[in-house]
Parts: C-alpha cells; structure tokens; sequence
C-alpha cells in the first residue's frame, strides 16, 4: 500500500462517541482540557456533542452533564486552529438544533441516517449546506448494505448539498475488503469533488487496517479517537493512525508525540474503565450490533441477570439500527423471562 | 339509532384508502366522496365501492355538500394543501379532520381529550397530531391523569416501509408537533419525541416507548392501573395495541411500551403507524356523530 504524500484529514471523536463510555458525562473542564491538547497537537477537526447527536439529551440514550451548547460554546473558545464539528441524527434532532450549532461556531454539520433511510436527512443537509457550512452525509451502519446500495444512498446525500460522504462503521464489523469495496464504489461514483470519509469502530481490532484500506481505495477523511474513547471497543485509535501514517509517509499536519501525550495524559486518566476490547465489543463487531448499546446491555444484564452478551447477539439478529437502545431492557425481561441464555 | 353521518375523504392515496375501508364497516359513519386530482388506483378503487369521486381537487365536490348532506370530511394529503380544503369545506359547516400535519386545529387524541374538545364545541376542525402522538400520548396521559409528570419522551420505532416521502421530507415536523402534543394534550411539563426508522424485513411492527419524569415518587398501582384502562380504551379502535412486558419504574422514571399492530386493511399489518391515524381519525367522527343534536 502506497500513501506517500497522500493528504489525510483525521477526525477526532473522543468529545462525541467518546460521550458513550463516558455515559455523557464528560465537564466542561474536561472537554477544554482535550480539545486544546489536540488543537495544539495539530488535530484539524474535533467533534463535540451528545454521543447521540444534537438534541441527544434524554431518558431514552442519557442526559448530558451539560447542554450541547455549552459544550460547543467552550470548545470554540478553547481552540485555536482547530474546526469543530457536530452530529446530527434526524428524528433525534431538528434543523433549530443545527441552526444553534452553527451560532455556537460549528462548522461542520455531519447529518447521520441509517445507511437505508439517508432521504430524512434532505432538510438538514439542505440547510447546512445552504449556510455555507461544511455539510457531510453519514451513512450508519453501513455493513448492512452493499456497496451499491451504500452508493445510491450516498448519492441522495449528494444531491441534497453534502460535500462529503462516509461510510460509518458502526457496528465495527467491517473487514479491510468490505471498506475497500464500499470506498472504492463511492470514490469512482460520487463527483470527483465530493470528498469521502471513513469512520471505525475497533470491536475487531481493524480500526487502523480498516482506515487504511479506506484510504488505500481514495478516502480523503478518516474519523478516531485520541486514546480510542468512543462507543463499543472504541473508535479507531487517533494517535495510533497518525504514527502509522507519519511512518507511511501521509502527511496529517498533525505532531503525533503532541498526540500522544494528549491521549495518555488528557484522555486515559477521564476514562471510568478502560476502553478495550471485551467480550461485549467482541460480540457487537462479530454479530454486527450498534456499538453505543453496550453500556445498555451491561446495565440490563445487573438488573435482569441475562448476560449482555447474549442481550447483544440478540440486538444483532433483530437487525436492530442505531437508537434502538430501548428495546435492549424490553429483551432482557423477555429472555430472563424464558430463562434462555 | 341515529342516521349515519356523511363523509367526503380528501386523498384517494394509502392513507386515504385505509380509511375508507375502516369507514365502510364504520356503524356511525357513510363514506359518500373520495376527492383526488387526478384518476389513480385510489379513486378507481372508491368508484368501485360505489363512492362519489372527484378528480379536480375539493372544487368539483363543494357544490354537492348539501345535496349529499355531507358533514365531515377527513383530509389525507398534505400540510400545503390542507388549510385550503379547510376553509373551503369548514366554511360550508362541514367538520374537518385532519390527518395532515397541518395542526390548524387543535390536536386530537380520542381517548385523551375528544370529550373534552366536543364539551367545547369544537366542530371546524380537528388535527390528529402524528402517527407516533397517536400511539404514545394516550400513555403519557395514563400517568399525568395520576400525578403530575415534569417530562415526558417517545420514542416511536417503525418499519422503513410504513414512512411516506411526507414525513421523510419533513421528519422535524414529526419530532415537533409530537412534542408539542404530549404537552398540550398529554399534560407533561416537558416534551420530547423520537423517530427510529427500521429498513429490516419482514417489516418490524411498530413499537413505541414512552418514559415519564414524575413530580413525587410514582404511585406504581395507580399508575399501572391507569396504563391498563388506557390501553383498553385504545383498543377500541385499534385492537393490535399492546402492551410489551410490565411498566418498568426505576426512582420517579415510569417507562412502558406497546406494540402497534393494525387491522391490515388496506395496509400492511405491521405499519400499526398508519393504522392507528385512520383509526383515530374514524373514532374521532364516531363520536361526533353519537353527539346528541
């Protein structure tokens, strides 16, 4: 594989999917605290929000320890160099959230469907788009989905405005042949303009392999996470895809030993337990379930006593899609109920 | 036994339909005219049941609205059009129910607050809110007719296949005027709602979560009592509504969910979505047409 002088653009998550491990409750000093470590390392874009998005706040995926806004608010005051970004689901949030995110100095909106359903998001996209701002269709669980579906659905993204098109990993499930194929398609299919992205999850430990498998076939943005803090095993580990890239010769703009004390030092020592592979995030990349139901399966497994590994299998074979965290206690009732685990 | 009410339905499309067979078998309810604008499957079907049809709009039918005695009609098109047949149709005193997200009336979820709007006197036109207000309002209700609920969420999950480009287009207007209703008609302080689209096949059934933020510690037997008689009264008119497991109370969060199977129709069973608006809507005229005059 040839990434010499390839231009990369890393993404980071922790402030964002690194909000499910941290059950959302990540301070205001913590997050100002991150961001500028990162911002000073070189990392050029950061995600802040609701693990699940603008407008995730509430009982159903968690209330945050403060509102979206503040966090934002903190976070542009904080960095120097760095764009801050936010996601957004349609059907959790609403076009007057992005329109806050905006006035709080986001400028990059990423609009997240299910990789099936990416006509919701036309009036966000829209909208973004119509701001002026960096407008990006994130298509969920893309293993679900050929490469050929994942292209029409791209395609609509397309059309309503985005100027950059992922395909999202979130179960973790992919292999490197799987992102080469669906990468590859959008890459030759989608306007030469229109960038693409790549966004892991590390429940196989292919969060690096699968990075570069997508920029192998033509990706332009590749989404981590300092430290790996993200749902499930985590997101792929930022510091650790800059030093393979560094020693590939890809140029991030990024001064990976600035990385990495900002992970070891900023990011390890929030965590509440480690980020690591376990049987649970084992099971979300190897089933293919969504990879922020994990914490809720470990607290229906207190409560219910049903293994949340069998809750998650479970979650995988109703083909269940992101959001869908409230039917994971109705499944535990029902399979402590038949005593079949 | 009173005569049977006369009704025009504006939009011969899935919706449109739906409600037509629910309203052939209604006891209270005469389905006279099926408005479209143009000859579709949907209004050769109402020709075939012997409905009046008109394919120009509400226009070519406002001149029969004495002759044919009409005196509801049920709008299934679109928000854009909506407050156009409104006034056309209200105006010659006709009742309105609309199914559009339009909400120029106010918002209607029989077993909650029917009673209440025809005490009022309501008769230009009602909205039936959305197909997720349908299902989790009367629930939101169970609990804030108990005790006093400071917040209130849905989150309704529904199958791919059951969401028109209507809503898809416009899925803010879902999330907003879902939440506005389990306020204004649901009686919680704070609303939010939460659309989950699933593409798996077979389809899934629809199925809705709601979680309430109690004032003081819940009454769990009321409260549970309460859930009971709720769904019951729902059942009436949508008899796939049930409950999934027990309600679930966890310090002063009461959360339950139900499944919404529909009658299939004239739409699949499992777009208990779509069902439950028809549903509602048909149940909203029965019982103006059972109002004594």
């Amino acid at each position: 594989m040839n990434l010499l002088g390839k231009h990369v653009i890393l993404h980071d998550m922790c402030l964002r999917d690194g909000m499910h491990p941290k059950q959302h409750q990540i301070s205001i000093e913590q997050m100002v605290n991150i961001s500028g470590a990162l911002d000073q390392a070189g990392v050029p874009l950061i995600e802040v929000t609701h693990g699940d998005g603008l407008g995730g706040a509430s009982l159903n995926y968690g209330f945050a320890a403060h509102t979206d806004e503040e966090y934002m608010t903190a976070v542009v005051n904080t960095v120097k160099r760095a764009k801050i970004s936010a996601l957004l689901l349609p059907g959790i949030g609403t076009v007057d959230h992005l329109r806050m995110a905006a006035e709080c100095g986001v400028t990059t909106i990423r609009v997240a469907t299910h990789c099936t359903e990416a006509n919701v998001s036309r009036q966000h996209i829209n909208l973004s788009e119509q701001m002026g701002l960096d407008t990006v269709g994130f298509l969920m669980m893309a293993h679900m989905v050929t490469p050929e579906q994942l292209l029409e659905q791209g395609k609509l993204m397309e059309s309503y405005g985005a100027n950059c098109i992922y395909c999202t990993d979130s179960a973790g499930y992919m292999l490197p042949d799987d992102v080469t194929a669906r990468i590859a398609l959008l890459r030759s299919e989608l306007h030469k303009d229109t960038q693409i992205g790549f966004h892991g999850h590390h429940n196989l430990a292919m969060g690096v392999a699968n990075s570069l498998a997508a920029l192998d076939a033509g990706a332009d943005r590749i989404d981590g996470s300092a430290a790996g803090l993200g749902a499930g095993a985590g997101n792929t580990p930022l510091e650790v895809m800059a030093a393979v890239l560094d020693r590939m010769g890809a140029t991030t703009g990024i001064d990976i030993f600035m990385l990495m004390d900002a992970a070891e030092e900023q990011v390890i020592p929030i965590m509440d337990e480690p980020v690591r592979l376990s049987r649970d995030a084992l099971v979300l990349g190897y089933a293919g379930a969504y990879s922020s139901f994990l914490l809720f399966a470990k607290r229906a497994e207190l409560k219910y006593g049903v293994p949340s590994h069998q809750i998650l299998l479970e979650m995988a074979r109703r083909r269940t899609v992101g959001g869908q965290e409230d039917l994971i206690e109705d499944i535990a009732i029902e399979m402590a109920a038949a005593g079949k685990y | 036994m009173k005569k049977k009410l006369r009704a025009v339905i504006i939009g011969p499309g899935n919706i449109g339909t739906d409600l037509l067979m629910k309203a052939l078998r209604s006891d209270w309810i005469e389905p006279v005219w099926m408005v479209g604008i143009d000859e579709s499957p949907g209004i050769q079907r109402a020709r075939d049941y012997g409905l009046k049809v008109s394919t120009n709009g509400v226009d070519d039918m406002l001149n029969f609205i004495e002759e044919d005695k009409i005196k509801i009609a049920f709008d299934a098109t679109s928000a854009y059009v909506h407050a156009e047949n409104s006034q056309k149709l209200t105006a010659r005193g006709v009742t309105m129910i609309d199914l559009t997200p339009a909400a120029i009336g106010p918002y209607c979820v029989p077993p909650v607050n029917l009673d209440q709007l025809l005490k009022e006197g309501h008769q230009g036109n009602v909205n039936m809110v959305t197909c997720g207000g349908q299902a989790t309002i009367p629930l939101v209700a169970a609990v804030s007719r108990v005790q006093a609920v400071s917040y209130a969420e849905i989150v309704a999950t529904v199958a791919s296949e059951s969401v028109g480009m209507g809503t898809r287009d416009n899925i803010d207007e879902f999330t907003r005027t879902t939440s506005s209703a389990i306020e204004s008609v649901g009686g919680a302080g704070k609303g939010k709602a939460i659309i989950i689209i699933n593409p798996a096949e077979p389809p899934l059934v629809m199925r809705d979560t709601v979680h309430c933020l109690t004032v003081d510690t819940p009454d769990q037997p009321a409260i549970t009592a309460s859930f009971q008689k709720m769904i019951t009264e729902v059942q009436r008119y949508v008899p796939g509504y049930v409950m999934l497991n027990t309600p679930i109370f966890n310090d002063n969060r009461v959360t339950i969910s139900v499944q919404v199977e529909g009658l299939g129709d004239f739409l699949p069973k499992y777009s208990g979505n779509l069902d439950i608006m028809t549903a509602a809507g048909l149940r909203t005229a029965e019982m103006l047409a059972q109002q004594p005059t």
